[in-house]
């Protein structure tokens, strides 16, 4: 998911009876479907959890731009850059739908995304990884995009309007990314050296655990899950939308013709799903903790674009100020 | 960036209909707002024709449904074609 472990403030939930009339209200509305909008009141911990899982889904699209921006010069050919590059845009517009979708919530930007560069808040694990060859632009859009859409299709569900219609948006877009993806594994692995084919199986084995990762550990027992759900922010746990993502990707890993870093990854009969070894959580842990391969140095990218890019703001504003001093003075 | 106008988005998707909420921009000043709505909104054919209106701009009835802004409308059931019986004969108009 690229909003991991979102902190909703609950220890418990509330039954209807305990709730204050406003609460009541709330809940009632949000178990009839009614969607909440922006100006509706809400309980202060609705809006605090959505702030937090939108702006860090929001970082998440923005930092995700950056491993793929890594390839963007060396792609293979005109043709591969053109689609890379609009796949680029996509998240970067991604980005932008949860920020507006955010600042519906009365959260600020400029303070958000500050936060993001001190380090108080996260962006998903999955970015923190390098990308090592230009087969891993194709195992990011086959996997991680693939692991965003199972994640990001019940959230255009989401009891927050804004949220949802964000969503919307953005799971059409998905879908190409995905493709575009699994179509650069196919071309290397049909028509390319055996040195290619081991590069996609590779990238495969690096990207396969941290791709599952990102749905996050099992939340079964946890509180912010349950309010979460209860909040329908959240529509099915962890485990399960991992075990979906998992079932629909081995067919195509297997038409790929390349294999899963998982000795114990099997078909199971008699659960009609498939089965997979333990991952190693403690590395997810060190990730969101920052001991990371690249989590310092996408934060300093970000710093430094937003930095560098003053000069253009400055100036943006320098020329609205002036335009609207000679219309002034023409009138 | 807070110094910059929140512009509200509007798009036609087609010639023939009408414009429709799709989201919002920040930008310096309207010509901006429309430019950077054109690479957010209709990166793939959305739309034939963009409105940017400044937020502030905008004003709007309140947010809670239980408001009684709209009840005068509710109990005037005589505004809707359906109020009206026909006898069988005459029962296409």
């Amino acid at each position: 998911m690229y909003a991991q472990q979102v902190d909703t403030g609950a220890k418990r939930l509330k039954n209807l009876e305990e709730m204050s009339p406003e609460e009541r209200h709330f809940q009632e509305k949000v178990d009839a479907e009614v969607r909440i909008e922006p100006k509706n009141w809400m309980p202060e911990g609705y809006r605090k959890t959505l702030i937090r899982q939108i702006s860090q889904h929001a970082h998440s699209e923005i930092v995700g731009m950056l491993p793929e921006g890594n390839w963007l010069t060396r792609a293979p050919t005109l043709k591969r850059k053109l689609q890379l590059m609009a796949k680029i845009q996509d998240e970067a517009g991604h980005g932008l739908y949860l920020y507006s979708a955010m600042e519906t919530l009365g959260a600020d930007r400029d303070e958000e995304i500050e936060k993001l560069h001190r380090g108080e808040v996260k962006f998903s694990s999955i970015f923190t990884y390098p990308t090592l060859t230009w087969a891993d632009m194709g195992a990011i859009g086959w996997l991680v995009d693939g692991a965003a859409i199972v994640n990001q299709v019940p959230l255009q569900r989401c009891s927050y309007g804004p949220y949802a219609r964000a969503m919307i948006r953005v799971c059409k877009e998905e879908s190409f990314h995905q493709r575009q993806g699994y179509e650069i594994l196919l071309t290397m692995m049909r028509e390319g050296t055996d040195e290619q084919k081991a590069m996609v199986q590779d990238a495969i084995n690096r990207f396969w655990w941290p791709s599952l990762m990102m749905f996050g550990p099992s939340d079964a027992n946890s509180p912010n899950s349950a309010q979460s759900m209860a909040w329908k922010i959240k529509r099915h746990g962890n485990d399960e939308l991992r075990q979906r993502f998992l079932d629909q990707t081995v067919p195509q890993l297997e038409f790929l013709g390349c294999t899963a870093p998982d000795p114990d990854l099997k078909w199971n009969e008699e659960t009609g799903h498939y089965d997979f070894g333990e991952i190693q959580w403690q590395e997810f842990f060190d990730v969101l903790k920052g001991h990371s391969p690249c989590g310092v140095e996408r934060i300093q990218q970000r710093k430094s674009a937003i930095d560098e890019g003053q000069w253009v703001r400055d100036a943006a504003v320098a020329y609205a100020r002036k335009q609207k001093q000679k219309a002034k003075s023409a009138a | 960036m807070a110094d910059w106008t929140l512009y509200e988005v509007f798009v036609r998707s087609k010639h023939g209909l009408n414009h429709k909420h799709v989201g919002s921009v920040h930008a310096a000043d309207a010509q901006m707002a429309l430019e950077n709505a054109r690479e957010l909104y209709t990166r793939r054919s959305e739309g034939v024709s963009l409105w940017v209106v400044p937020a502030e701009q905008i004003t709007a009835s309140a947010g809670d449904e239980k408001e009684p802004f709209f009840d005068p409308t509710d109990d005037k059931v005589y505004r809707h074609a359906s109020f009206y019986k026909l006898p069988p004969e005459v029962d296409q108009m």
